[in-house]
């Protein structure tokens, strides 16, 4: 078990060598570099050059990358010529929102998309299977940013029941009950693709799992239904269910930029689409970074967590 | 008895290709679902094409008066947006534009992943390796967020929408022709034709292809409903197709600034955008259920 986690840590490591290149290379396809943006349009010649030097821009791009990469190591990924302030400074605090939105959908899209999921197989071709299944199909293909402003026209004009802007309230105390209204729809619209393909996802693997001959022993001994699905389906089941979901918030990364844009969310995703917009590449590099990294994380994570859940998946 | 097998002869066989192909047919069009999700396309793509001859107002001529009219309005069935542009009109010709958007990215990844895939499962070895750990660096990003990423690389634009939304997807096609690929070519007939002396390229190009097309066209026929939806999203951001061009994803991102006076004027695009992807998800559905045997049986 130990060498396998040890052997997963050790195969991340091209994987993370490849990211980098890929993020720097992409900066270096830009026409223009740092220098000009950082001087603007008033730099002259002379103060282009300096500045070049003094940044490392004028050395062969594979010495570039190395400085780059210790320095990104150490948690140092530039200065933003934009906003002028250290990109990192700048993304900690995004990234943070970011996983707080994250973390409530996640919970939402697999605690709905599991029990819904579990409830169309367990009550397979009745109307419940139909009912959810035909729901999970519509909202699977939501677009995110369309969801979210029907939501905030139903229940924040329409309703006023939830707030439709930022994480706190301008004129409110703040604190947890503010930022948890403020979290619902966005939580919700974030949540409803993944949640879906979670719930379909669900009953197939549970289905599959109900036509084993050893569950036809369980229904034959007399067990309840309810206990042949908790205690005996489900158990099976779970290895392909926490894979789905934990692709699933990958997908509810890239979701939530529409989320954060709609709702005015202040994550990473609505600053990457603003330094984008802006041409801050600093920036954009430094989300993709973030954002490839906790994917990878996020992997890893389902990739361990399966073992633990599956005893069949442990190595010898 | 000669006479016999001279009539067996002579009486025309049915092809093994053609034959495949009818009871795939037949059993697509048994498939209702199917069948809905091509019927939805069709009228969108029909529209679309058709679209100077049955858009009732131009998409781009606005009525100062007839700004965010209802949908109802007399002369304007889905109402007018916040320029006083029809809605109707727009979709139409939005048509055009959006599904372009989807299909092309996704037909142009399936093409470069077919070299791709079919090399790295054919050659093996280095060259497999090399391409396959390239595209495994690009399942580190999500593919929305890839793709919006490239397009701060590129800059913001249509062609370049279309760029980076291909670019995301070669990787996931590409896996999906590798592995058609690895499974087809251990059979016989593949070592048989080898035997006869058949080069690779023949190999590849008459009896791999044939064989790793299916699966393809399957995956990427779900990957256009995404790729709609994907397009239509980075065309909200402003990151794609750029206003005042028809473009439902467009339209959904002016409709939101005026979302809390006139709601229909985003969520009639959105409604759209919803059920064509719904479409080619079913025409995806419908083509794995009636191109795998097992699921016909």
């Amino acid at each position: 078990m130990t060498s396998y986690v040890a052997q997963r840590l050790f195969g991340l490591v091209p994987v993370l060598f490849g990211i980098s290149v890929v993020i720097f290379l992409g900066m270096k396809l830009i026409p223009g570099d740092v220098a000009r943006a950082l001087l603007g349009p008033m730099g002259t010649a002379e103060s282009l050059a300096q500045l070049r030097g003094a940044l490392g821009l004028d050395q062969p791009i594979h010495v570039q990358y190395v400085k780059w990469l210790w320095r990104a190591l150490h948690g140092d990924l530039g200065l933003s010529p934009i906003v002028h302030q250290p990109v990192v400074e700048l993304l900690l605090p995004k990234f943070g929102n970011t996983l707080i939105l994250a973390g409530a959908s996640f919970v939402l899209a697999a605690t709905a998309g599991i029990v819904l999921g579990v409830l169309a197989a367990a009550r397979e071709r009745t109307a419940i299977d139909r009912v959810s299944m035909g729901a999970s199909l519509v909202v699977g293909n939501m677009p995110p940013f369309w969801l979210g402003l029907v939501l905030i026209v139903v229940f924040a004009i329409d309703l006023r029941w939830l707030p439709s802007l930022g994480m706190y309230s301008t004129r409110g105390a703040g604190g947890l009950a503010d930022l948890l209204a403020h979290l619902v729809l966005p939580a919700v619209t974030t949540a409803a693709a993944p949640g879906a393909i979670i719930a379909r996802m669900t009953r197939a693997s549970v289905l599959e799992i109900l036509g084993h001959e050893y569950i036809m022993v369980a229904r034959a001994k007399g067990l309840a239904e309810r206990v042949v699905i908790s205690a005996h389906a489900l158990r099976v089941a779970w290895p392909p269910i926490v894979t789905i979901a934990g692709l699933q918030l990958g997908y509810l990364l890239g979701g939530a930029v529409f989320t954060e844009e709609v709702f005015g969310w202040p994550g990473l995703g609505r600053q990457l689409v603003s330094s984008v917009i802006a041409r801050d590449v600093q920036v954009v590099q430094g989300a993709a970074l973030f954002i490839a990294l906790s994917f990878v994380v996020v992997n890893l994570v389902v990739d361990l967590l399966n073992l633990y859940l599956d005893p069949r998946a442990r190595p010898a | 008895m000669a006479t016999v097998l001279a009539i067996e002869g002579t009486r025309p066989r049915p092809r093994r290709g053609a034959g495949r192909f009818t009871a795939f047919l037949r059993a697509f069009m048994r498939d209702r679902q199917a069948l809905a999700g091509l019927m939805i396309v069709a009228v969108a793509g029909g529209a679309a094409v058709a679209a100077p001859l049955i858009s009732p107002w131009d998409p781009l001529k606005s009525v100062e008066v007839d700004r965010l009219s209802l949908p109802g309005t007399p002369g304007h069935l889905l109402g007018t947006d916040e320029q006083g542009r029809d809605i109707l009109s727009r979709l139409i010709w939005g048509g055009r534009i959006s599904l372009l958007v989807g299909i092309v990215p996704t037909v142009a990844a399936g093409l470069v992943a077919l070299l791709l895939g079919l090399v790295a499962g054919y050659r093996e070895g280095l060259l497999d390796h090399l391409i396959m750990r390239v595209l495994d660096v690009f399942f580190a990003f999500p593919l929305v967020l890839l793709a919006i990423a490239i397009v701060g690389v590129i800059g913001p634009g249509v062609g370049n929408q279309m760029f980076a939304l291909a670019v995301v997807l070669v990787p996931y096609s590409t896996r999906v022709v590798r592995t058609a690929t690895l499974s087809v070519k251990p059979l016989e007939f593949v070592e048989a034709v080898r035997a006869l002396g058949a080069g690779s390229g023949r190999v590849l190009w008459r009896h791999l292809v044939p064989n790793v097309l299916p699966p393809l066209l399957v995956y990427t026929s779900t990957l256009v409903g995404l790729m709609i939806v994907a397009s239509s999203g980075l065309s909200f951001l402003g990151l794609g197709v750029q206003p005042p061009t028809p473009d439902w994803g467009v339209m959904v991102g002016s409709g939101r600034l005026v979302i809390y006076r006139a709601a229909h004027v985003a969520t009639i695009p959105g409604v759209i955008i919803v059920i064509v992807a719904l479409g080619f998800n079913f025409i995806g559905d419908g083509l794995r259920e009636a191109l795998d045997p097992r699921a016909r049986q």
